[in-house]
């Protein structure tokens, strides 16, 4: 901190009233003996835990959860035009993978996200790194991407299908704009947000402006653009299954549509496990991201 | 090229080449004015080379307006400052780059490709070699000090600026560091201007304290007692009582 905190003025009063307090305080009480305390053990926290394994009783509740959902399925209290049994559904969700078609579907999602997360980064980047690095790229970029971004995405699906037609470019054009408003604001957030004595710091040490962005600014804003990232995924999955639920002929949102047609709940619980998984998939991947990226950080604690 | 060592941090005629390389610093005439209310009012102040100047004054007084002036850091100023090219500063934060590990950090900003030895070196001139492979967050307060001043040093300064590098650090490992200051500003006889609201820090290290006041050097007091000081020597208590008066704090009551 450069703001210096010298020496307060004289403290004489203050002290001498507290110390009068303390005399006075004393003489009344008298000291205490010790005898009559009552003293209660601090127990250490080792001896109080239990013996189970903690990643056992995790996964105990979903266990149990499971077990209902098949009991109630075999009692017939839940039909499956409801929902199906989870036996059924492992077994369809095996056939599926047996006869290709969950795989197939899985790549055609998987090749939709990627590409517009790609398209999605690298605009989101730029434009993040445009206004936050020149003031002029911050008044020419900020103030419509800011307006842009209050429309919601989804509502643009029928806009995208008269630009674009019904192939694969209306969906990943509505992949990429899910992605790139999060990206802009957490690395414009990330850039804007360096500690701006880090910044003089570099200055005093002759770093040039280019050096400054590349020692300083940028490692600097690197957390925010994870969080960024983070969030962007989770977007990407969400503007995934809006795209292909509006109109596809492939893919997993594609084989949820058919389903939902034949109200086979078996496939469409397939489809929404596969969701959740590919989602933990990038979740992972953000994670190990972060391990690798950020360890300097005095907030981070994995290892 | 003799006007090389001084470069002006806002060109003047009569500056260049004026004044030949008896001086490390030079300033006249300087005032910095926030919204129109003048922190820093025709200030004068000569550093001489390798001269030990400390700086004193209330907090908000102006020193480390001064400071980053000397630094370059900041130019809306009017006057003529004069200060070496080669110049180094440690805030009263280390600002060590957190995403840095400890000798990168040393390194940061050093022309051409250092090699690593070279922060090796000046981590190990302040005792601080055997963190040189961690991160900035994994030191103490007094070892991020330290770092910071192999940073500062490690680029051969002829003036180097302190801004109370002191100032966050529990009582015993300030003393160790005022020392550590101490010894190295011995060994490299650099010129060096430490701004200081500790009385007694300013008149163990300096060869000369000044008291800022009003926007400019209001009271100069210049210490020739033998090093290493001897904190109990009377002498050392009289300098401390005349200063602590110039700075309105009443000593009568401090030497009972
Ligand atoms: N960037 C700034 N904008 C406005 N006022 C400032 C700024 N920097 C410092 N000041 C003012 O200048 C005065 C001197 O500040 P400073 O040099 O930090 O004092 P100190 O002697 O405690 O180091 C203070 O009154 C402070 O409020
Ligand atoms: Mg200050």
């Amino acid at each position: 901190m450069s703001i210096s905190h010298a020496p307060p003025g004289p403290r004489e009063p203050d002290i001498s009233e507290i110390s009068k307090q303390g005399t006075q305080h004393g003489s009344q009480q008298g000291p205490r003996q010790g005898a009559d305390l009552d003293l209660t053990p601090i127990a250490p926290a080792s001896s109080r835990r239990t013996r189970v394994p903690r990643s056992l009783r995790r996964t105990t509740g979903p266990l149990l959860l499971l077990a209902l959902w098949q009991l109630l399925s075999t009692t017939g209290v839940l039909t499956p035009d409801v929902l199906a049994s989870p036996g059924r559904i492992a077994q369809v969700g095996w056939d599926l993978i047996a006869d290709g078609s969950l795989p197939g579907a899985i790549g055609t999602s998987l090749r939709r996200v990627a590409g517009g997360l790609l398209l999605g980064t690298v605009i989101g980047v730029g434009l993040a790194l445009a206004s936050g690095l020149f003031r002029v790229g911050e008044d020419l970029v900020d103030a419509p991407v800011q307006m842009l971004r209050t429309v919601p995405f989804v509502g643009l699906i029928p806009l995208f299908i008269i630009w674009f037609g019904i192939g694969e470019a209306p969906k990943i054009a509505i992949i990429t704009l899910g992605v790139t408003f999060p990206l802009y604001l957490n690395v414009y957030a990330g850039i804007r947000g360096v500690d701006a004595q880090l910044i003089e710091a570099g200055e005093s040490l002759g770093l040039s402006r280019w050096g400054l962005v590349r020692h300083v600014v940028l490692p600097g804003a690197l957390p925010g653009a994870l969080t960024g990232l983070r969030y962007s995924l989770g977007i990407a999955w969400l503007a995934l299954v809006f795209a292909e639920q509006v109109n596809a002929d492939s893919g997993i949102g594609f084989l949820m549509v058919q389903a939902r047609d034949f109200l086979r709940t078996d496939v469409i619980v397939v489809c929404l496990i596969v969701y959740a998984f590919l989602g933990l998939l990038a979740d992972f991947v953000v994670r190990t991201l972060e391990r690798l990226l950020l360890q300097w950080r005095p907030t981070f604690t994995g290892r | 090229m003799a006007t090389d060592v001084h470069r002006p941090v806002i060109p003047s005629p009569e500056a260049t080449g004026a004044v030949g390389s008896a001086q490390a610093v030079h300033v006249e005439g300087l005032t910095r004015s926030f919204d129109g209310r003048a922190v820093i009012d025709d200030l004068r102040l000569d550093v001489r080379p390798g001269e030990f100047v400390a700086l004193l004054g209330r907090s908000g007084c102006g020193k480390s307006t001064l400071l980053r002036i000397l630094a370059g850091l900041d130019r809306d100023i009017r006057g003529t400052v004069l200060v070496p090219r080669r110049k180094a500063v440690a805030f009263q934060a280390p600002r060590l780059m957190p995403w840095k590990k400890v000798w990168r950090n040393v390194l940061l900003g050093l022309p051409g490709k250092p090699q690593r030895a070279v922060a090796d070196q000046a981590l190990e001139e302040v005792g601080l070699s055997h963190r040189s492979d961690a991160w900035p967050k994994t030191l103490s307060g007094g070892e991020a000090q330290r770092a910071s001043l192999a940073r500062a040093l490690v680029r051969e300064p002829d003036l180097l600026l302190l801004d109370e590098p002191f100032g966050a650090l529990d009582a015993l490992t300030r003393i160790k560091a005022q020392r550590l200051v101490g010894e190295l500003w011995q060994r490299r006889g650099c010129a060096v201007l430490l701004v200081t609201h500790d009385v007694e820090e300013a008149v163990l290290l300096a060869d000369r304290v000044l008291v800022m006041d009003d926007g400019v050097i209001a009271h100069e007091q210049t210490v020739d007692l033998d090093r290493p000081r001897d904190i109990t020597d009377p002498r050392f208590a009289e300098l401390r009582a005349g200063l602590l008066e110039r700075l309105g704090v009443d000593t009568a009551a401090e030497a009972a």
